[in-house]
């Protein structure tokens, strides 16, 4: 046993020191690196043809990007918490962006480099979790809704309470994150999706605990493959991603249910104590840029907060629903703010609870 | 005089160990100390507090059902292992080698890629369920099952299981069970009174070997059960990079299960002092 | 007798079709056209020319191979040295005190070895500014390597003629000539195999390194894992067909040797 795998010494150590050597050469570059923090599935990656507009941005600002994805805000805060990661930029969402103003963890945007933010619909300009926009520059906005199977699921499913029908028994996904998790549970009992108030929470709690009967499978990313296969018939997830998602299998549909839901943006910070301040600068400059948003946007799906690139994009992505929705839709929609930390505490509780059992 | 130079190199030779032990000190006691140390303050401050441990007691279930499930894997283990083990040791030699480097194959494959196999056969529109539909059976909900992880656990640690039996068990000579069988005994008796008590030190390894890596995995679970079903390997990693940072929740976790797998290996070890010999193959 | 023979047969083969089957199965579906794990709709190899396109898996194979190749290398050497202390120390008790903690992150679940690492690392962070990555990597994997160095070699020692070594010094070479030409090509096997072991356990760490990387660091494992959780991706079933038949290839090769080996003593 020991002596047979002598030989494999030899060809493994060949491999490697060609490998260790190689690797020295290529770190010896002086080029700076800046190191981004996204979300996952959501950037323009050169996948299908499509624009890599990570490797346009290496290619223009003389720099290497090293490119990273979360799956949830909670996730992306601990590991900044935590210590042992370091990024430059990350694209958080409204609530979690609060979060860490108060936390002093970001750094303010230098206007003078972003230019390209002017561009921004007024709406976006000043928002609520960062007035003014000092500390992040919007990068997309959404809502949640329901995507559901059609040859799957009979009618439209205009109800939160679809997530917990035992008809679909071992065919429904559900949130793995606690935020956008109690917020459909929330929604559907009526109250807020920023509720700090403990009986609510509590009650929320147990609807999502009763939810285990039609055994859910908690997922985040995981969900693009098990809908577009047919593997589950409802779930609820992000807009943008429902249209993808749709555009690759034709039967999914998605809604927004009537109990109202959430509507987000997510946002490009600076993070603390950057040492690329000014690369990061330019690099949230040229996402807003007309040609690399655009590309973006009609690659990943979300809706846009620029108005020119809103304005060039087709007809057809400007009338859809899913991205695009009318008014009526939205002023059933809430967004997210930053809870109190016992509130989070508590929510977090009951969650590992919930997954848990 | 020549007696003292010859002795020199011998104490010189003892300071060889030196740094080995100085890395020690620092990688793995060290950060054991930060652990326990963690575990009793009240991150951030410093304050001592056992309200850590108070955190850990909400998930009592989780760690029942990661005790049980890796029980169960360890268990199917040593039954399906058991015969493997000994069907191996009695092959001719080439056999033996054969069978060596056929087991241990898929063990060289990363653990993720082997799980990521079985979450894609154990799917609903997975290539089980599609096979057995041919036959107008199922479909059957397998994957986001505990069935599922146990699986997963029983796949992934088997090797460790057969091998080390394999190695007890090629020790024992034919003539013993021979010798046994002309005495009349039969096979039942040949297996528990000649074949089980020299395997001993083998099943002991392969216990340890199966149940540790089982007890405290966060990732098969994660893949096979479907996002609920945690087990304490996943709320351990949930504190310190998943929902929310707590080292302190974190670490008091972390020290029940050290404590608890010592626990339970001290147990087992005292049926068998030798189990190291095995571990090496 | 015979009955049992086929017996056997019948579960060694149930057995390595429990083992083989989903490899097999991801193999197969490495080549097939469209994206769906459970139909196969034409062949093809535009997977595996995706693979090696894909620079992040490449450079992650590279990042992962340096790593092996720098801890095992490390661990050889620190571990022979250490094990060649601890031979020499006659006191029972500092003995097993030194074993006790040699067998500690071989006992130790992987999980609580990562954290405690990455505890340690990110103080190491606030205080010296070492950054998550290659080196503290290389710190964590040299950790879990050093025991299986260690534990390789002190059995060749053991079993060492000591008189081989004193006859040496006896003839005139100088103890440390002495060791290198007596004591090192009477190890070596063991050396060798503690090398290999460490190697291979670099190369397929996920946990340890998960915990340790930070941000600075990526390997295969690393990638695999990112990719599992996300869209599926058949460049994943390719390149485990990679991997698969390099593993193959490797043990096959050496197996030949070793019985040609055998059959020449």
């Amino acid at each position: 046993m020991k002596r047979k795998l002598s030989l494999l010494l030899a060809v493994l150590t060949a491999a490697s020191a060609a490998a260790a050597f190689s690797s020295c050469g290529s770190s010896s570059s002086a080029k700076p690196t800046l190191k981004v923090f996204n979300w996952g599935e959501y950037i323009s990656d050169g996948q299908d043809d499509t624009l890599d507009v990570i490797e346009m941005f290496e290619e223009e600002f003389n720099c290497n990007v090293q490119y990273d994805t979360f799956s949830t805000n909670e996730e992306m805060y601990t590991k900044l918490a935590s210590g042992s990661v370091e990024y430059d930029i990350i694209i958080p969402s409204d609530y979690m962006i609060s979060k860490m103003i108060n936390e002093d963890m970001l750094e303010p945007i230098d206007y003078d480099v972003v230019t390209n933010a002017a561009n921004l619909m007024e709406r976006f300009k000043t928002t609520d979790y960062d007035p003014g926009n000092a500390y992040s520059v919007p990068y997309t906005w959404g809502t949640v809704g329901l995507i559901y199977n059609t040859t799957m699921v009979e009618g439209t499913p205009t109800s939160w309470s679809a997530l917990w029908d035992e008809n679909y028994t071992g065919k429904i996904l559900m949130f793995l994150n606690n935020r956008d998790a109690f917020g459909i549970a929330e929604k559907l009992l009526g109250y807020s999706q920023n509720s700090t108030n403990a009986d609510e929470i509590q009650a929320c709690a147990d609807l999502l605990k009763d939810q285990k009967k039609v055994k859910p499978n908690y997922v985040m990313d995981e969900i693009f493959d098990k809908m577009e296969i047919g593997e589950a018939a409802l779930a609820p997830y992000y807009a943008g991603d429902a249209v993808t998602m749709i555009s690759e299998n034709p039967d999914l549909a998605f809604v927004v249910p009537e109990e109202g839901s959430n509507v987000f943006i997510d946002a490009m910070c600076i993070v603390k104590g950057t040492e690329q301040y000014e690369l990061a600068n330019q690099f949230i400059n040229f996402m807003c840029r007309d040609d690399v948003a655009q590309a973006n946007i009609e690659y990943i799906c979300y809706s846009t907060p620029l108005q020119t690139v809103y304005d060039n994009l087709d007809e057809e992505i400007r009338s859809n629903e899913i991205i695009y929705p009318d008014d009526e839709v939205l002023s059933r929609c809430e967004s997210f703010v930053v809870l109190p930390d016992d509130t989070n505490q508590l929510i977090q509780d009951l969650w590992n609870e919930i997954i848990a059992e | 005089m020549a007696e003292q130079t010859r002795h020199r190199p011998f104490d010189m030779a003892k300071l060889t160990s030196v740094p080995y032990l100085v890395w020690m000190l620092l990688f793995t006691i060290v950060p054991l100390g930060m652990v326990v140390w963690y575990a009793f303050t009240a991150y951030p401050n410093t304050d001592f507090t056992l309200q850590n441990f108070a955190g850990v007691l909400k998930y009592g279930k989780t760690f029942w059902k990661s005790i049980y499930l890796s029980l169960i894997a360890t268990v199917v283990c040593l039954i399906v292992g058991f015969p493997m083990g000994f069907i191996m040791s009695r092959m001719s030699e080439r056999g033996q080698r054969t069978m060596q480097m056929l087991i241990m194959l898929p063990m060289w494959m990363s653990f993720l890629l082997r799980t990521y196999a079985w979450m894609t056969l154990l799917e609903n529109e997975g290539l089980i369920n599609k096979f057995l539909g041919l036959f107008g059976i199922g479909p059957f909900q397998m994957i986001n099952t505990q069935g599922a992880i146990v699986l997963g656990m029983v796949y992934n640690y088997l090797p460790y299981m057969i091998l080390p039996l394999y190695s007890v068990m090629v020790k024992i000579d034919q003539s013993v069970i021979e010798a046994a069988q002309d005495l009349g005994a039969d096979g039942f008796h040949v297996l528990i009174r000649v074949i089980l008590p020299l395997a001993v030190p083998g099943i002991v390894t392969g216990i340890t070997m199966v149940f540790v890596p089982s007890v405290s995995t966060f990732i098969i679970s994660r893949m096979l059960g479907g996002g609920s079903n945690l087990l304490i390997g996943d709320l351990i990693e949930q504190q310190f990079l998943g929902s929310v940072y707590n080292p302190g929740v974190g670490s008091a976790m972390s020290l029940i299960l050290m404590v608890m797998i010592l626990l339970i290996m001290g147990v087992i070890n005292r049926f068998d002092s030798d189990e190291m010999e095995g571990m090496l193959v | 007798m015979k009955k049992k023979n086929v017996l056997s047969k019948v579960y060694t083969g149930l057995m390595l079709l429990f083992l083989f089957a989903p490899i097999f199965v991801l193999i197969v579906f490495s080549f097939n056209e469209s994206k769906s794990r459970a139909l196969f709709t034409g062949f093809t190899f535009k997977w595996y020319v995706e693979l090696f396109q894909n620079e992040m898996i490449m450079s992650a194979l590279w990042g992962s191979l340096s790593m092996a190749f720098c801890s095992s290398t490390i661990a050889a050497i620190v571990g022979t040295a250490a094990a060649v202390g601890i031979h020499k120390i006659q006191r029972k008790g500092i003995r097993t005190a030194i074993m006790n903690i040699t067998y500690l992150p071989v006992l130790n679940p992987e999980i609580v070895t990562g954290i405690s690492m990455m505890l340690l690392f990110v103080i190491f962070k606030n205080l010296l500014g070492i950054k998550l990555g290659f080196i503290t990597v290389l710190i964590a994997h040299v950790t879990f390597c050093l025991p299986y160095a260690i534990l390789n070699v002190l059995p060749k020692l053991r079993q060492m003629d000591p008189s081989l070594y004193e006859a040496a010094q006896d003839l005139g070479c100088p103890p440390v000539r002495a060791f290198f030409k007596v004591v090192i090509p009477e190890i070596m096997p063991g050396i060798i195999s503690g090398y290999l072991m460490s190697f291979t356990f670099s190369l397929d760490d996920f946990i340890i390194t998960y915990f340790t990387s930070g941000s600075g660091f990526t390997s295969l494992p690393l990638v695999i894992y990112s990719m599992v959780r996300k869209k599926v991706n058949p460049q994943i079933n390719a390149l485990s067909a990679i991997i698969f038949v390099v593993v193959l290839l490797m043990l096959l090769i050496s197996n030949l040797v070793q019985a040609r080996k055998e059959k020449a003593d």
